[in-house]
């Protein structure tokens, strides 16, 4: 297996006049081909940024890449111009966008969007685009002929397949899904991964999923990448990190998910809230809410320590057991 | 959709009624008699006499309105007291002067307003936004009067291009056309940058650009249609107001338009060809809103079925490319 995706202390921030908000913040990570990637953090930890960091869609102004690379293939997207850029979103690296219900434009049909990106890169007919788009939109489950509706006539699960059919209509490498399921009730989550795991085997697609939700992530990842205030605190396999996590916030993370076998009274959430992005502190963002927290946290940020081969932790704890 | 027009048109029936009597009522009731304007000073009281009783003047309120719906129902919209001459005709010989000159400045307003307005909203803060925005804010707050006494001292009397007043080739047409076109060309700017502002901030212009469209497209296929219909019922009712004659700048430029007649008509008085004239206008108007309806159904399919069944007509995968437009 080859790198597909390796992405290199990405740091991008808001500015604005007011205040710089640090969305994210040096992370670092590698998406082999074929491999899933769970992007796991609660709402603004920056998830959402970093993949439209990928396809160099943060908004400008306010978003501002700072540093770090993205390699794709070997080429550093963030170099490239916006034209070379064109040519690769939509047909080499798609998303999948968290709200079907605004991510299609209510006044085109549903098979003028998705003929619209295979026209864009595939030099085909009108004729056969459209072939091709009701072909995807069977594909997803579907019937091809409702081409001709547009996205009000559909459920918001079938916007989804048709947000998906967008993103798979040129065969991509690699997909972003941005929180796929959020919006969905939990029937059609399912679905909707089951679909997304078979299209990505079918095509050997690498897929960054980016969810807050833990069991989506243990159903299609290989590995997981837990992000917290922009940073990602713990970085391993599927396996490593759910049966050995080692940083106390995905200790937390996990101690938060209900447990069905025993009555409890009370979930177990993380004490506190997320520091404010813009206001981070100048030790570990984790510190406030940490059981386990000295001073020397506050005062210093910790490094990646890797605790086992391909299981790296960002905190102090380790940092003595660290090679 | 032809049903829904048609309820539209029937609709207009009482509206039109409402203005009728609006109209009728104020010029009865208002001060001043007409007899005393038209035959002048030196008419007799056997004068005066005689034309109330030729126009029916003597009548009382009630059966003098029921008369002017009557005659106004077969199309009779009376006699013009000072040119004797039927005021539908009067009406009808000024409408071409006056739609053309609301055609010409809708266009002005169309393209300067649109084009500038998707212009600065694309390009939020920057140098052109930040002028535009003053000229929006000069163009509203000048009067029309003002700036057509302006461009005739600069395009007729200094550069010596284009004449001053009339309204009879092309070249007249557009100093009057302009001076309307670029004061509301102003609103429809800002309406059209606000509107657009919103709309390419929406999530489907995300998508659009992941797909790796041009930016120029995104905005012109993805973002247009959406932000449109705001400026759509802008640009109508501008339209609207603008059949009905801009009397202000028709003046300065001594245009022979409706508003022009009008106004002479209220000076003495003319009952028959105020009421009939505010009665074009109304119609009008609600003529254009009616359009601006049926247009808001074609650009955005959520309005149009709320108006169409939408039809169950699956299409066939050999033959769907005629379908597509």
């Amino acid at each position: 297996m080859s790198k597909i995706l390796e992405i290199k202390d990405l740091t991008i921030h808001y500015v604005t006049d007011d205040e710089v908000v640090k969305a994210v913040n040096d992370i670092s990570i590698t998406l082999e081909e074929g491999e899933s990637l769970g992007l796991v953090g609660e709402t603004g930890a920056g998830k959402t940024t970093t993949a439209m960091g990928i396809l160099g869609l943060v908004p400008n102004p306010p978003g501002k890449i700072i540093g770090g690379e993205v390699i794709y293939k070997g080429k550093n997207l963030l170099k490239l111009s916006e034209a070379e850029m064109r040519k690769i979103r939509g047909h080499e690296i798609s998303m999948i966008f968290q709200d079907p219900m605004t991510a299609l434009n209510p006044v085109l049909t549903v098979g003028d969007q998705i003929m619209e990106v295979i026209r864009l890169h595939q030099k085909v007919s009108k004729a056969e685009a459209m072939k091709r788009a009701m072909d995807m939109m069977e594909m997803v489950g579907i019937e091809g002929g409702r081409c001709n509706e547009y996205p009000h006539q559909f459920s918001g699960g079938m916007k989804q397949r048709i947000v998906i059919a967008i993103a798979l209509a040129c065969n991509p490498s690699l997909l972003i899904a941005d929180e796929p399921t959020t919006a969905l009730d939990v029937t059609i989550q399912a679905q909707v991964l089951d679909l997304i795991d078979n299209l990505k085997k079918k095509f050997n697609t690498s897929l960054l999923l980016i969810t807050h939700d833990l069991g989506v992530v243990a159903e299609v990842c290989d590995k997981v990448a837990i992000v917290y205030a922009g940073r990602i605190v713990e970085y391993g396999n599927l396996e490593s990190i759910y049966n050995n996590p080692k940083h106390p916030y995905t200790n937390g993370l996990f101690g938060s998910i209900p447990d069905f076998s025993k009555k409890a009274h009370r979930l177990n959430p993380i004490r506190g809230l997320m520091p404010d992005p813009s206001n981070l502190p100048e030790g570990c963002a984790f510190a406030e809410r940490c059981p386990n927290a000295t001073d020397e946290c506050r005062k210093r940020q910790p490094p990646v320590v890797e605790v086992e081969p391909g299981h790296s932790v960002r905190c102090l704890m380790f940092e003595k057991e660290g090679r | 959709m032809i049903k829904y027009i048609g309820k539209r048109i029937l609709m207009l029936v009482p509206v039109l009624l409402g203005v009728v009597l609006l109209v009728f009522s104020m010029m009865y009731f208002s001060p001043g008699n007409a007899e005393d304007y038209i035959l002048g000073d030196m008419a007799t009281e056997e004068d005066k006499e005689a034309f109330r009783e030729e126009h029916g003047l003597n009548e009382p309120f009630v059966i003098q309105y029921i008369n002017y719906v009557k005659d106004a129902l077969r199309g009779d919209l009376g006699i013009s007291y000072t040119t004797k001459q039927p005021v539908a005709e009067e009406i009808f010989k000024r409408f071409p002067t006056t739609f053309k000159l609301a055609l010409l400045s809708t266009l002005w307003s169309i393209v300067i307003g649109i084009t500038i307005g998707i212009i600065s909203a694309v390009r939020q803060y920057s140098i052109l936004d930040n002028v535009t925005r003053l000229i929006a804010m000069l163009g509203v707050s000048i009067p029309t009067f003002w700036e057509g006494l302006m461009l005739i001292i600069l395009f007729s009397v200094q550069l010596a291009l284009l004449p001053a007043s009339g309204f009879t080739t092309w070249k007249h047409w557009i100093l009057p056309s302009f001076t309307i076109g670029t004061h509301s060309a102003a609103t429809v700017m800002r309406m059209m940058r606000s509107s657009m502002l919103e709309a390419i901030r929406q999530d489907y212009i995300t998508t659009a650009k992941s797909k790796g469209q041009t930016n120029f497209v995104v905005v012109t296929k993805h973002a247009l249609r959406n932000a449109i219909i705001p400026v759509m019922t802008l640009v109508g009712v501008n339209f609207g107001k603008l059949l009905g004659g801009s009397a202000i700048t028709e003046i300065v430029f001594s245009i022979p338009g409706l508003g022009n007649l009008i106004i002479d008509g209220i000076k003495v008085k003319n009952a028959p060809l105020v009421q009939g004239g505010i009665l074009v206008i109304a119609l009008a108007m609600a003529l254009c809103n009616l359009l601006i309806d049926v247009l808001y159904a074609y650009v955005d399919p959520r309005i149009r079925s709320q108006y169409v069944k939408p039809k169950v007509k699956l299409a066939q995968k050999s033959a769907t490319t005629e379908e597509e437009k």
